[in-house]
């Protein structure tokens, strides 16, 4: 099926829902970006912006037409593949149940490049190694992904130097580009089950002028990256620097605090947690997302292997650039910028990278 | 309510495993029941257990190789295998570290706990074959070793070692601390040389005192043709592998096994990463040729 424009996305939506769909979009919560059900195009961020900066994100006025004027959200397509915290089992005297395995239809309306790089990036974890996990399989294919290319990157993004957007590629069930002058939306399928759905929709076939006008947003904010890596021989710098004194000054301003590892798209450690119901006799075992900040991550017989900030920070900082390519042969690091608007106290990746020898 | 009552009907109701997945995929974070079959305590802290499992078999492991243990509403952890139980199960010996261990070690025959696995790399033990083996364990770290010297024995007691000389060295604190203490003696008997040392002698002790790597000088091994078993705690290891490789002995030729902070076995929960390795998956079991320059690096 070919590019076609649509004027709204409420019929999108309607159809969504009526195939079975949660519409899962950006919507705006205690000030902030946050993917929320929607069942309307009015519950959208309408002339919405973001500003992003290091340990920064405020919203601003934006475009008054525009429903997607903003860069990522601190929520990315990860809380919907890998739950924040989900059940493993119970276990009631000498039985052991599990929970339901079938999970909800969900439609991400809003997903951008970096976040579909990072599902790619996911995958790669959860499918692609000696140990399939059935449930990622299941929360993955209950997803339809519609991606909405940026417009306006924030001030922290560098997917351009990750190589992988600002543009949708890849990985989309649909792919919208926000036009202004009249607001309209050129859409591209990228499934077979995104061409059924937008040819179920009102739409007029993409001019050449459709095309150019998104054409010229991608490249438009494709030049508006508010940061950059240079990512010539990153892998092997990175390894290389172990003993930089770098390490130590960015731990005396890093906290430890994890925000980094929760925001980010392709962070995917986890821990388990154990719980008894005394009345009942019953335990229960969840896992939940854990980050390789906290000084309990690599305990053994009650001590850390990485007992210091310094050596917690290089850890994360080495598994993205240069440890990830080895263990599942892409880069951990998608551009995305989470990392560096939710520092509290604002460490930027970026300048990081660049300060290692 | 009275406590009898509140209690759980524990040994009553058959025990069970509920699949949920509508195409009975197995998963993989939830354990198999496996019932302890038999208990020995081997000193005032550890314990070794027989696990079989509530229904169907045990999967076949490979000396060297761990599984997840799960003590029932506590938590669970990384457990090496240390032998194949008589009435199909593994064997455990188990210390009390930690909550769950603790826990563990306080299980009862009869009682229920969760297995997953076996995980992990093994002991290359053919790659040993037509050379002399030497087996160093500190402490506990004889536990993982454990199934791979009677794998050695066996072979001795039918007159068809494909191995030169076969020696254990041991390294404990004590000798009240000293686990397999009748095993090693019945090895020794069946022509390995055993050598046994301690941190602090008590006064009946009369062997030697001191490092594992003394023992070194004592036992007969030509490092050119030499392969090398170890296992402890991480400095042990890495000081016995370092003599070794200085006596000759190739570091792809010397094994340890190392110990990470594990909640998955699977490569999942991230926890267990050494530089670029998740050692549930590319270890517990790696050379020492892998190994050296990844714990040469201080908290890495």
């Amino acid at each position: 099926m070919e590019t076609v424009v649509i004027r709204s996305l409420e019929p999108l939506i309607a159809e969504l829902r009526a195939r079975g769909f949660a519409v899962v979009a950006p919507t705006t919560r205690d000030k902030v970006i946050r993917m929320g059900e929607i069942a309307s195009e009015s519950e959208l961020p309408r002339g919405c912006g973001d500003e992003q900066e290091p340990g920064r994100y405020r919203l601003r006025e934006g475009d008054d037409e525009m429903l997607f004027g903003f860069a990522a959200s601190p929520d990315s397509a990860k809380r919907y593949t890998q739950p924040p915290s989900r059940t493993l089992f119970r276990m009631r005297g000498e039985s052991i149940e599990e929970p339901e395995a079938e999970v909800p239809r969900v439609a991400l309306l809003g997903v951008r490049a970096c976040d579909l790089a990072a599902l790619a990036v996911q995958d790669r974890v959860f499918l692609g190694g000696r140990h399939p996990d059935p449930d990622y399989r299941r929360r993955r294919e209950a997803l339809f992904l519609v991606a909405v290319n940026c417009a306006v990157p924030g001030g922290t993004c560098f997917c351009v130097s990750m190589g992988t957007g600002p543009k949708a590629t890849a990985g989309y069930d649909l792919a919208l580009t926000e036009l202004a002058g009249p607001h309209r939306f050129v859409a591209e399928p990228g499934s077979a089950c995104g061409a059924e759905i937008l040819g179920a929709l009102p739409r007029v076939p993409a001019a050449n002028a459709d095309l150019d006008a998104a054409e010229e947003v991608s490249r438009t904010a494709a030049e508006h990256m508010g940061r950059r890596v240079d990512t010539e021989g990153i892998k092997e710098r990175v390894a290389g620097a172990h003993d930089s004194p770098r390490w130590q000054q960015v731990a005396s301003r890093c906290l430890t605090c994890a925000n980094c590892t929760m925001v980010c798209p392709t962070c995917f450690c986890t821990t388990v947690e154990d719980s008894t119901d005394l009345t009942e006799g019953a335990a229960e075992r969840i896992e939940r997302w854990d980050s390789c900040f906290t000084l309990g991550f690599t305990e053994v017989g009650g001590a850390p292997v990485r007992g210091s900030g310094a050596a917690r920070y290089r850890q994360w900082l080495t598994h993205k650039f240069s440890t990830w390519f080895d263990q599942f042969g892409t880069s951990g690091c998608v551009g995305c910028g989470r990392c560096i608007t939710w520092c509290p106290v604002g460490i930027d990746v970026t300048e990081e990278l660049a300060n290692l020898p | 309510m009275t406590a009898e009552t509140r209690r759980p009907p524990a040994g009553r109701d058959e025990p069970r495993l509920v699949r949920t997945g509508s195409d009975m995929q197995v998963r993989p974070m939830t354990p198999e029941l496996y019932r302890v079959r038999s208990r020995r305590a081997d000193r005032v802290d550890t314990v070794t257990l027989q696990l079989v499992p509530v229904h169907g078999e045990c999967p076949p492991y490979r000396p060297g190789q761990f599984t997840m243990l799960y003590a029932p509403g506590v938590g669970e952890v990384p457990m090496s295998i240390s032998g194949w139980a008589r009435s199909g199960g593994y064997v455990h010996t188990i210390r009390a570290v930690g909550a769950v261990s603790g826990a563990l070690c306080g299980k009862r025959p009869g009682d229920v706990v969760g297995v997953r696995g076996p995980y992990g790399t093994w002991w290359d033990i053919p790659a040993a074959a037509g050379m002399d083996v030497v087996v160093v364990a500190g402490g506990l770290g004889l536990a993982p070793l454990r199934p791979l010297v009677r794998e050695l024995v066996r072979e001795l007691v039918r007159h068809r070692s494909r191995y030169g000389r076969i020696s254990v060295i041991a390294g404990t604190r004590t000798p009240a601390t000293l686990v397999y203490g009748r095993e090693l003696a019945r090895w020794s008997g069946l022509g390995v040389d055993v050598q046994v040392t301690v941190d602090h002698p008590d006064h009946a002790w009369k062997g030697p005192v001191g490092l594992v790597t003394r023992l070194l000088d004592r036992i007969v091994f030509e490092p050119r043709r030499t392969f090398a078993f170890v296992c402890g705690p991480e400095t042990m290891m890495r000081a016995t592998a370092d003599d070794l490789v200085a006596r000759g002995v190739a570091a792809r030729r010397v094994e340890l096994s190392l110990e990470r902070n594990m909640k998955c076995g699977l490569g999942w929960c991230g926890h267990c990463q050494l530089g670029p390795l998740f050692v549930c998956l590319d270890g517990p079991v790696l050379s020492y040729e892998r190994a050296s320059r990844l714990l040469a690096v201080e908290e890495l």
